[in-house]
């Protein structure tokens, strides 16, 4: 008989800190003390707390270990598993991974971490194993698609899902029911659903994760999907490099067609549906749904103009409903909770919950779902854990490279679709990147456009060649030789762009531009004019210099400086070569008087 | 069937507009031109310019007319500051990755962005560009591309994908990397392009652009050792004039003749007389066929693009192509032997120049297989239409003031169906004039066949020659090609002789034609235009059969014997090879 569960994480933060020889070993251990029949190990997808990882939790009692060691399991398991006694200086706790005592350790769901956070995307992600259709069956899996099929008309199933509220979390938020009955309206003997699962923004991976934890819920949705528009056939357009969300999606599939819930007369309605993977190459434009479709068809990925929309003309000219995988994960839900549950969550134009991957310069960085309406400061201060070595909160960005920066003044903003519009921003597919006092907003721009610069598809004027030149113009400006003339171009540059642009990529490319001159045009200006760069992060801005009166002439930066840009004899004050200087740094962290300072 | 209107407002000015046009087909129907660069009629909806934004009251950002459709109510503005300055901006983006040669540019004053930059005031760039130097690729008989011009409206890819179905090449890299090339930046020379040159047709700017001859027939021109001698094709004639400003389907022979005659040539000759030799040849080719159970359907062989077509992706067609050398070939052939003879030119003296509307033209006359006389090709140069108006204009002759003369009659002298040659269809019109007679031994009633004339793609017909009934198909266009070809070797259709030509349309449409810009590619139909100047001049003709023509009559007498005689087969006809691109089977 089973007497414990031990989950472990096998999303790919955790596998990547080594959480699959975690579960070797841990099984290992558990035939060496002949535990195999008693105790039972799960891999799940991921539980969000990313930074923590590997992690692991042992039920029935809920204890959380996290950045599990393989020389902790043998402790583990004598102590823990064998004898009952928590292993408290690997337990989780609010405070990071301090000694804590036995009774004081808090439910998971009492941490700051869990606490604010509401999961419904991430229902199963971190429960189940994703590699056993019965575990998702268990939580009510394929219960909603049974419902729609044997209840509901495709009539019915849109009017639920437009009731609902919910909207694209892909990242511009179009009402999902609308789309359904667009495309539902469209006749047509062939129609096509597909999922975008093309994540790009730099840093986000909660459609990954989902992909990952809980692959038969996009299973279930699509499914619905089809039956709601009159589809048979449906694309998972997935990234070849999530090797581990592809090999659960393959499993979940061929598992849903040997139950029957998925391929012909799915619960003996007479409804097929059948359902492929296709790969991206890993262009970011392949996000955005027209070029989605021409990826699939085979050709170059690069957006075509609407209209027509895909509901009317999309997947190889046929009607196509295309939503993001965390739209789809929610579908379930929806159906079997119904339309006043949804609706109860959220904001009065932004029902529901969104997921954020939470990165950058703060605590706990991982995956977090809380409900539409939050306040970043939630969001950042207690359930991310604060900033990390004290310092200040500057700006987060949502969006990705489409984003914006929302500066600390705005911290409370409740985030909602409507909301973050307002403040210069987006909410993108869920990327938030926590930045403090040391990042430089210019830089900070420079860097995200260098990203949409890569990643243009080169089809449309304005973003091919325009992107360029705005990258050009921060180029200069982040090198000392910007003008005020220039942050004139700048911004009639990026507002050509974003009326311009032929798709969503290139529309919103100039965001981080106009949104850091928003609310950071007195760093540009202190490039511009005082050349100088007030976070210290531009080089070119930049000068080491030596304290004379602090250094003691020890000759340890001159020794370690890679061009002998310092000069001076020993035990005198040594004097930095700044026509000579790289601005490496290499100095400051050898000099033990902290004589070496950036002006 | 009657055309749903809608009404919409452009510019404040209310007016009734088909449905489904879109906001560029609907300004232009009344009076109002929008600038497009990426856009073609049915060919390249893209919307990647952006250069034809307007405004449309309640649409979020600007929309693109070339795409947009219109509807009912829409409020469409095309000429306000914000869409005057949109449009600027994407011009000075556009010339800021673009190398300005435009002093010497072989496009300079027929250039789209050159327009349009001035249109728009562009008269100073306030975006950095980059030092831009030639990108050229040259690898091919007939065509130079130099990307450091090319501004990425992926017309030429359009033209080869959609328009011809070669898709030879293609968009590479991405981003502002992004050129125009083919796979893995191949020489084009190496891969299964067919040499149409219908990308030059299209491109807007000096992109794209033919392999000059001009130096060459100069040279000659100039050597006093040389006779040199110059053939026109029948859709030269037919098009010439654009490039001096003439409207548009207007036969321009007369002047044609008189240009040349002033550059120097020292026989101004028609090819359309060797055209008419050619349906001797192949009219006999195809009753020979028909009698003795050849390979049918014969298919026909005067377009280089469509014979390089079949040898790159249907060579198991290649016994079903006439054996018969294209009528410049055959031009070229009995200069260099007939006439070389009669006149008493040694072969080496003599030069033999062609103007063409192709530019597959320049392959072929490099081809294996075409030398009547060993040693010596059979055409020594051959310039296309737009080569020569820049010859004439050039030596400072004053086109539109030349009188109309007519060809030097030692090979002057053609048939109208040797005229209709340039025109889809033609080819198998003039062979059912010659071949019916032959078979039925009585004079044709009606010499005009409608059922092959017209610009679809495709055109089939039956007809009853004495009893045997013949089926025909005239494909133009190798997307065309394509589809007939699959439709025979499925079984799904059985002719017994096909016409098919590598450029829609024929060549009137050839890829060496002067170029159209787009605002009047997309509202013209050039094929249709042009071939109305052959089929008037032919409808004009008492000489309406290749084998009256008294010039091939006498040809046959003193020289050749009979049609595919064994000499005529030494001079005219031609041999095909399977070929493979770098990549492997083009199949």
């Amino acid at each position: 008989m089973i007497r414990s569960h031990v989950l472990i994480c096998g999303g790919t933060g955790c596998t990547s800190s080594g959480s699959a020889k975690l579960q070797t070993i841990l099984e290992q251990e558990l035939a060496a003390r002949g535990l195999t029949e008693e105790i039972k190990i799960v891999k799940t997808g991921c539980f969000g707390l990313c930074e923590h990882g590997p992690v692991m939790i042992v039920y029935p009692d809920g204890t959380f270990y996290s950045r599990v060691q393989p020389e902790d399991i043998a402790e583990i398991v004598e102590e823990h598993l064998l004898k009952g006694r928590v292993v408290t200086r690997l337990a989780y706790t609010d405070t990071g991974d301090g000694e804590a005592k036995t009774d004081e350790l808090p439910s998971l769901s009492d941490t700051a971490f869990y606490r604010s956070q509401q999961r419904i995307a991430l229902r199963n992600c971190g429960v189940i194993n994703p590699e056993v259709i019965d575990e998702y069956i268990a939580m009510d899996g394929y219960k909603a698609l049974g419902k729609v099929l044997t209840e509901m008309t495709p009539a019915e199933v849109i009017d639920v899902i437009t009731k609902s509220g919910l909207r694209g979390r892909g990242g511009a938020g179009f009402p999902t029911g609308r789309k359904w009955a667009f495309a539902a309206a469209t006749p047509g003997e062939i129609k096509y659903v597909c999922c975008n699962a093309d994540e790009g923004d730099p840093g986000a991976f909660m459609d990954r994760s989902v992909l990952e934890g809980d692959p038969h819920a996009v299973i279930e949705a699509m499914t619905i999907a089809g039956y709601a528009i009159g589809a048979h056939q449906g694309y998972v357009y997935v990234r070849a490099e999530y090797p581990i969300a592809i090999e659960r999606l393959r499993i979940a599939i061929a598992q849903a067609k040997e139950y029957g819930l998925l391929g012909k007369n799915i619960f003996g309605s007479g409804f097929d549906f059948d359902l492929d993977l296709r790969f991206g190459a890993g262009a970011f434009v392949c996000g955005e749904e027209t070029a989605l479709m021409t990826s699939i068809e085979g050709q170059r990925g690069e957006p075509r103009p609407r209209p027509p929309f895909p509901a009317v003309k999309g997947l190889f000219g046929k009607p196509t409903v295309l939503n993001n995988v965390e739209t789809y994960a929610n579908i379930p839900l929806i159906i079997n909770n119904g339309v006043e549950w949804f609706n109860s969550i959220g904001t009065e134009t932004s029902k529901g919950t969104k997921v954020f991957a939470l990165v950058g310069k703060v605590n706990n960085t991982g995956l977090v779902e809380v409900p539409m309406g939050t306040p970043l400061r939630t969001i950042i201060e207690e359930i991310g854990g604060g900033i990390p070595n004290g310092k200040k909160f500057k700006a987060a960005q949502t969006g990705g490279p489409s984003g914006g920066c929302i500066p600390a003044h705005l911290i409370d903003t409740p985030i909602d679709y409507e909301n973050l519009l307002a403040i210069g921003s987006m909410m993108g597919s869920g990327g938030l990147i926590v930045m403090d006092e040391d990042t430089c907003m210019v830089d900070i721009a420079k860097f995200f456009l260098e990203f949409t610069v890569d990643e243009s598809c080169g089809k449309c004027t304005a973003c091919r060649i325009g992107t360029k030149r705005l990258l050009q113009i921060l180029d200069k400006i982040t090198s000392g030789n910007g003008t005020m003339e220039d942050l004139d171009t700048l911004e009639e540059l990026a507002a050509h762009i974003k009326t311009t642009a032929l798709c969503g990529l290139g529309q919103t490319a100039p965001n981080p531009i106009l949104s850091t001159l928003r609310y950071f045009k007195d760093e540009y200006i202190a490039h511009i004019v005082d050349k100088r760069c007030p976070a210290g992060v531009c080089k070119a801005l930049l000068s080491y210099v030596i304290d004379a009166e602090k250094c003691k002439g020890c000759t340890a930066c001159a020794r370690k400086c890679p061009v002998n840009a310092i000069s001076g004899s020993v035990k005198n004050p040594h004097v930095i070569d700044t026509a000579k200087c790289i601005k490496c740094g290499a100095c400051v962290e050898t000099c033990r008087f902290d004589a070496i300072y950036k002006k | 069937m009657e055309t749903k209107m809608v009404n919409i407002k452009i510019n404040n000015v209310a007016v009734q507009v088909p449905a489904g046009s879109t906001i560029l087909e609907a300004a232009r129907s009344v009076g109002i031109d929008i600038p497009t660069l990426c856009y073609l009629k049915d060919l390249n909806p893209i919307g990647a310019c952006r250069l034809c934004v307007c405004e449309v009251r309640g649409a979020r950002s600007l929309v693109t007319a070339c795409v947009y459709p219109v509807n009912e109510g829409m409020e469409v503005f095309t000429n306000t500051p914000a869409v005057r300055k949109s449009r600027k901006t994407t011009l000075e983006l556009i010339i800021s990755n673009h190398r300005r040669e435009c002093l010497t540019c072989s496009r300079s004053q027929n250039c789209e962005l050159q327009k349009f930059a001035k249109d728009y005031g562009v008269d100073d760039w306030k975006f950095a560009s980059d030092e831009l130097l030639p990108d050229v690729e040259d690898s091919s008989p007939h065509l130079i591309r130099d990307n450091s011009k090319c501004i990425l409206c992926r017309r030429c890819v359009a033209a080869c994908k959609n328009m011809q179905n070669i898709s030879v090449i293609g968009a590479i890299d991405r981003g502002f990397d992004t050129h125009i090339g083919c796979a893995f930046d191949e020489k084009l020379a190496n891969v299964a392009c067919i040499d149409c040159g219908q990308c030059i047709n299209v491109c807007p700017t000096g992109a794209l652009r033919e392999k000059s001859s001009l130096d060459d027939v100069r040279a000659a021109l100039a050597d006093p050792d040389k006779h040199v001698v110059v053939g026109t094709a029948p859709s030269v004639r037919a098009a010439l004039g654009e490039d001096f400003g003439m409207a548009i389907g207007t036969n321009v022979e007369g002047k044609m003749v008189a240009a040349l005659r002033r550059l120097g040539f020292d026989g101004v000759f028609d090819v359309d007389t060797a055209a008419d030799v050619t349906i001797m040849e192949e009219g006999t080719e195809l009753l020979h066929r028909l009698e003795n159970g050849g390979a049918l359907p014969l298919i026909t062989s005067c377009s280089p693009g469509w014979i390089r077509f079949c040898e790159y992706f249907y060579p198991e067609f290649i016994p079903n192509l006439s054996s018969c050398k294209s009528p410049q070939q055959m031009f070229g052939a009995l200069m260099k032997t007939y006439y070389a003879e009669k006149m008493g030119i040694p072969v080496e003296k003599l030069y033999v120049v062609t103007v063409m509307p192709c530019t597959a033209k320049k392959y072929e006359i490099g081809r294996e297989d075409q030398q009547a006389v060993k040693g010596f090709d059979d055409v020594d140069a051959t310039i296309t239409t737009r080569e020569l108006a820049e010859f004439i204009k050039d030596a400072g002759l004053r086109y539109t003031e030349l009188p109309d003369e007519t060809f030097d009659p030692a090979f002057g002298i053609a048939s109208g169906a040797g005229h209709i040659f340039g025109a889809s269809g033609g080819v198998m019109e003039a062979a059912l004039r010659t071949v019916s007679e032959i078979v039925t031994g009585k004079a044709l009633e009606k010499l005009e066949f409608h059922e092959v004339r017209g610009i679809e793609g495709v055109k089939e017909a039956e007809y009853d020659l004495a009893g045997t009934v013949v089926k025909v198909a005239v494909v133009s266009g190798t997307a065309n090609a394509r589809k007939l070809l699959d439709a025979i070797k499925a079984g799904e259709k059985q002719y017994h002789f096909v016409e098919i030509m590598a450029c829609p349309g024929g060549c009137v449409n050839g890829g060496g034609q002067p170029i159209q810009p787009a605002s009047v590619r997309n509202f013209v139909d050039l094929r249709a235009e042009r071939a109305k100047a052959l089929y008037s001049e032919d409808g004009a003709m008492s000489l309406r059969k290749s084998h009256e023509n008294p010039i091939v009559k006498e040809l046959y007498d003193e020289y050749l014997e009979k049609p595919g005689s064994h000499k005529a087969h030494g001079i005219l006809h031609t041999s095909y090879t399977a070929r493979k691109s770098v990549f492997g089977d083009a199949k």
